[in-house]
């Protein structure tokens, strides 16, 4: 109502005012990532649970992790988040062709990110770290003695324990990366509205719950990188 | 008549804190009863009383009133603590076996139970024992969870794989009684189980000598000792291989990464299946895993044999129930 | 006769109304409206119940002798596992508020529909590919381990369809915390003008603190199902004992969100009942803000009481001590719930109708399920009755004589609002009395069975246990009967019955100031709110005193 009224095709008919409708939008969001920290929130206390059971174990497996890709993946991550913030800025401010290239940035990183993962798999594959029968956990002769003297550990009872951490480590990474493209197909759902500069001051609220979306999966990696990649090198 | 004598409404007791349980579970009953029937009957006299005369007819709408808000919560909450209190005190009987308890052993697999006596009798399915002595089950599952239960004795304990977890009862009343899994367990689950008879200490005697006895625990452990070779690396020096099983009961062990363990059942089927997890301070790892090599049976014969070798302290190791109730009978 | 009833139309009765606004299947299957949209829900749910009341049948019918003679041992496992699965996730936890809480939230708050009226009509197609899901679980031969899917025998050592069942209850708990998330926000930002949170009616207080279950809970419980299918499918190792897994840590995970999920099932029946007890006593609810703020209660509190499943698992004295007494405190909120509504009864203005019939029968039933749920949370209890009987009895109490008990009730009180038409009064006051003595002949010899120690899931049991057993069936048989009779002349209603005027219990709320059957848009004009809830005394009266 008190929008102009060649945009008011954009506020849903049970709605009374953008406000309101923007308002419902992000609290909603809100709700959904709320859901989404309790989804993840059970397989981190899986996490938890045996990491504290096998400290040494999980420190020794970790280190298996590529810790450059992980690094690199870490950086192309906050890249990703910040470009689509400035996608959802853009939008904001109406500029629709700005809204385009951040968002195309934004793929761009994000398969990036898919990308290196999915190198980082194929290693694991081929070193046989993936859990099932083929799994083998062959750290080096020097780690092994040190755990043998110190702790007394067979390579057969490190390699149970490595196995439970590579469960872990495919189900947390498989999950965050299915959000990933997830959230990359629904990207590509806002080339057409953003090109066609439906995105203003008053309306922008799918793609600004889009970028909070985006922000989170961002985050759980933050979480996931030092939980996964550095636990063995503190 | 028939119908009614068919009709059982109380389970029998047959253990010394069946009682306990009893009298907690009639205060509920109570509780329930009490507010269920002070509920219905407001309920009902109101909704006849306050009946609706006219179509015009409408309620006379109250304030609400913190005392009375307050009153019917508090009351209820005094109540809900009262048995809070009183069923961790019948817990803690029903979870702590007294000292003088007698050790047998179960083992649950789909879908029977394995019982062994600490004569070294076995049973399937069927458990005999004997009246007025205090026996603890510690039991293992090979499979799936299980869950031991008595109705008879009020108790009931899971019965998980890879863990020991114990249950206790004194029975008081010779008779047979009904076993049962209660946690589902697959195909048999209705099945699994049979029946614990409990006897007269000489019945029980009687019985013992009259079942094909088998190798008592502590021989079937010495004989797997043997046949393993543990005693090659566990006895003789201090300057030995392996530390030495000496005092194992009750004492803790310092490991090598500077933590201390206690010698707990746990510990020791660890030690047995998978060596290298917890290495004594001194030692190095040597042992080979014996994992698929012994059951859970003969897990539990080797380390009750262990854990009495060379025991010092008095009153510990493996007692059998017949002299339980002999020295029961002595200071009686 | 009831042909030309069925035709005349009362004064008022609105010529265009949701129901006729559009035809053909599209203008259903792609409707965004949420009243549609709760009648897509009722629909599935109710084929869903009758599934899972076939599957009732059967295992009560197999428990009439004690020896298992008419079903294999398997067949009966899987009969039991797919009643709890069926029942649970696709009856109990979407019906109140899938079915009412879609249709009444927006009309209660006077706007024109839920917030998401998009995601609204995903949330059913998502609950109805979860359900496909199931229902392919049982073409491939059902499943049997328990709607509980207790490691290691739903991992290792079950050859069932576990995985297939374990997708769809992924899949259906997103249709759960969609309309959960839905109703927060619609709540939230919803409301019309006056409409303050404390004039807002208890049902609505009920599916907001449902709604906070749904959103927080739902997810623990997908993770743990994933986690499980990953590890039957990809041989993970998470739960697996042989890696070091825990099978306990699974059943700390699912009762994080299943013991809660008792109370997404039990809140907007609480919520349905204070709704009826205001309208059929004529009377505003007694302590409104403690009954709002008990279902608030219970929700926070159910979140921190899933240890009492697992007393006799091994837990240490000291976990289970804390998980006993929070449990208990579950029952204060419960009790003042109880309470008020009885003390509104007083000096009430109580009409007999059948919404009445079942609120009453709910108070009756909910405290004896209430209080023996006092008795499980009490260790010492604990022990003896776990996992016998006494607990089926205990949770049927709860689920069938409470939730859908409430179900029950709120759908007798709407249907005018929904249909726009009437059901036999006498048959439904028959049905009322016959589910209720049906149902306590089923569920109490229960309890008894349970203290004399017959353990759940059992196909068979000993030869002493029969007569309880026999009791139990024969009121199952009356509890069926008395089930199919609503959904008869519910169905024939929805037709044929006669019209009805717009409020024709003269409740007050603002699903009733609009017509019956209300409009697409539900308001010709938003209403502002000016009263609080349940105002029942006349205005002249008011002004006089």
């Amino acid at each position: 109502m008190q929008a102009s009224s060649h945009h008011s095709s954009a506020l849903a008919h049970h709605f009374d005012s953008f406000e309101q409708q923007r308002e419902s939008a992000s609290l909603g969001m809100w709700l959904f990532v709320a859901q989404e920290i309790m989804f993840f929130g059970g397989i981190f206390t899986a996490y938890l649970v045996y990491r504290v059971k096998n400290p040494e174990v999980f420190a020794l497996a970790s280190s298996e992790l590529d810790l450059t890709l992980g690094g690199i993946n870490t950086v192309v991550l906050i890249l990703s988040s910040l470009t689509m913030a400035l996608a959802v800025r853009e939008a904001q401010l109406g500029r629709g062709k700005g809204v385009v290239s951040f968002l195309i940035a934004t793929l761009v990183f994000g398969g990036i990110f898919l990308g290196i993962k999915s190198v980082e798999y194929s290693a694991k594959f081929e070193h046989h770290l993936v859990p099932g029968e083929h799994f083998h956990f062959a750290p080096s002769q020097e780690e092994m003695d040190h755990l043998w003297e110190t702790k007394g550990f067979t390579p057969e009872h490190i390699d149970r324990r490595a196995e439970m951490f590579f469960s872990i480590y495919f189900a947390m990474t498989g999950l965050h990366a299915f959000h990933m493209i997830i959230g990359m197909v629904i990207l590509l759902f806002f080339f057409r509205p953003a090109w066609r500069g439906r995105y203003n001051a008053d309306y922008h609220n799918p793609i600004e719950c889009f970028g909070l979306y985006w922000h989170f999966v961002d985050i759980v990696w933050i979480f996931l990188f030092p939980m996964l990649y550095l636990i063995g090198r503190a | 008549m028939e119908i009614l004598r068919n009709l059982p409404l109380f389970p029998e007791s047959a253990s010394t804190f069946a009682r306990d349980v009893d009298a907690l579970y009639f205060f509920g009953l109570f509780i329930a009863a009490f507010f269920s029937l002070l509920i219905a009957v407001l309920v009902v006299v109101f909704a006849v009383k306050f009946k609706r005369r006219s179509e015009n007819d409408y309620g006379i709408p109250e304030k609400t009133s913190l005392p009375l808000e307050i009153t019917w919560s508090v009351i209820p909450l005094i109540i809900v603590l009262g048995l809070f209190f009183w069923g961790v005190k019948v817990f803690v009987i029903l979870y702590r076996p007294p000292a003088d308890a007698v050790e047998y052993f179960a083992v649950g697999k789909q879908w029977m139970w394995k019982f062994q006596h600490p004569e070294g009798n076995r049973e399937i399915n069927d458990l005999h024992v004997p009246v007025g002595v205090p026996i603890k089950l510690t039991m293992t599952s090979e499979d799936v969870i299980h869950s031991f239960f008595v109705p008879a004795f009020r108790v009931k304990a899971d019965v998980l794989p890879a863990r020991y977890t114990t249950v206790w009862f004194e029975a008081t009343k010779p008779g047979k009684y009904h076993l049962f899994c209660a946690e589902f367990c697959g195909a048999e689950h209705s099945r699994m189980g049979g029946s614990v008879y409990v006897m007269e200490p000489h019945d029980y005697e009687a019985w013992l000598a009259g079942e094909e006895p088998g190798k008592s625990l502590l021989a079937s452990g010495e004989e797997l000792f043997t046949d393993l070779a543990c005693h090659t690396c566990h006895t003789g020096d201090t300057g030995g291989r392996g530390p030495l099983l000496t005092n194992l009961t009750g004492s803790e062990a310092l490991l090598a990464d500077g933590r201390t363990q206690e010698r707990d059942d746990l510990y020791l089927r660890e030690s047995i299946l998978d060596p290298a997890a917890k290495i004594v301070a001194g030692y190095q790892p040597l042992m080979p895993s014996f994992q698929g090599q012994i059951n859970e049976e003969q897990l539990l014969a080797l380390i009750r044999y262990v854990k009495q070798l060379n025991q010092t302290a008095p009153g510990e190791g493996v007692q059998t129930a017949a002299q339980s109730s002999a020295a029961a009978a002595d200071e009686g | 006769m009831s042909n030309a009833k069925s035709k005349e139309r009362p004064e008022g009765y609105p010529d265009r109304h949701y129901l006729n606004a559009a035809h053909g299947l599209k203008s259903w299957f792609l409707t965004t409206d949420h009243k549609r949209i709760g009648l897509l829900y009722l629909l599935a749910i109710t084929l869903f119940f009758f599934l899972g009341g076939a599957f009732a049948v059967l295992i009560r019918l197999e428990l009439a002798t004690p020896g298992g003679d008419l079903v294999q041992p398997e067949t009966y496992n899987r009969l039991f596992t797919m009643h709890g699965i069926v029942m649970i996730f696709f009856f109990l936890i979407p019906s109140i508020p899938a079915v009412l809480g879609n249709f009444l939230l927006p009309l209660m708050i006077g706007a024109k529909d839920v917030a998401f009226p998009r995601l609204n009509l995903a949330s059913w197609y998502v609950y109805m590919a979860g359900g496909i899901f199931t229902l392919w679980a049982l073409f491939e031969g059902g499943l049997n381990t328990g709607w509980t899917f207790y490691t290691p025998l739903s991992t290792v050592y079950s050859n069932t369809a576990v995985t297939t069942a374990g997708i769809g209850i992924f899949i259906t708990g997103f249709s759960s915390i969609l309309t959960g998330m839905n109703f927060i926000v619609t709540i939230h930002r919803m409301r019309a003008p006056g409409l303050t949170w404390f004039r807002l009616p208890l049902f609505v207080w009920s599916q907001y603190a449902t709604s906070l279950i749904q959103i927080l809970g739902t997810p623990v419980l997908a993770i743990t199902v994933l986690l499980l299918a990953l590890e039957r499918t990809l041989k993970l190792g998470i739960f697996d004992p042989a890696l070091g897994g825990d099978p306990v840590l699974f059943q700390h995970l699912f009762w994080f969100y299943s013991h809660p999920a008792v109370y997404i099932m039990i809140l907007p029946a609480m919520g349905v009942i204070s709704e009826l007890i205001a309208t059929f006593s004529r009377k505003r609810v007694f302590g409104y803000r403690f009954v709002a703020f008990a279902s608030v209660a219970i929700a926070i509190l159910g979140f921190l009481v899933w240890g009492h499943h697992l007393f006799v698992s091994g837990q240490s004295v000291y976990a289970g001590a804390v998980f006993s007494v929070l449990s208990m405190l579950v029952a204060i909120p419960s009790a003042v719930k109880v309470f008020n509504w009885t003390a509104t009864l007083y000096k009430g203005a109580v009409s007999w109708e059948t919404p009445m019939l079942y609120a009453l029968g709910f108070i009756g039933l909910f405290t004896i399920g209430g209080l023996t749920g006092v008795m499980l949370a009490t260790m010492g209890i604990d022990i003896h009755v776990h996992d016998t009987y006494f607990i089926v009895a205990h949770f049927h109490y709860i689920m069938v004589g409470g939730a859908i008990m409430g179900y029950l009730g709120g759908l007798h009180y709407w249907w005018p609002k929904i249909a726009g038409r009437l059901y036999p009064v006498f048959l439904s006051k028959f049905a009322a009395i016959i589910i209720f003595v049906g149902f306590n002949l089923t569920f109490f010899p229960q309890f008894i069975l349970g203290y004399l120690g017959m353990p759940r899931r059992y196909h068979s049991y000993p030869d002493e246990f029969q007569v309880l057993n026999v009791m139990s069936s024969a009121g199952a048989t009356i509890l069926g009967i008395g089930y199919l009779i609503p959904m008869l002349y519910f169905a024939w209603s929805m037709f044929y019955g006669k019209r009805c005027t717009q409020n024709p219990w003269g409740a007050k709320g603002l699903e009733w100031e609009t017509a019956s059957p209300p409009p697409t848009l539900n308001f010709d004009e938003i209403p502002t709110v000016t009263e609080e809830p349940y105002d029942y005394t006349p205005k002249e009266v008011q002004h006089a005193g």
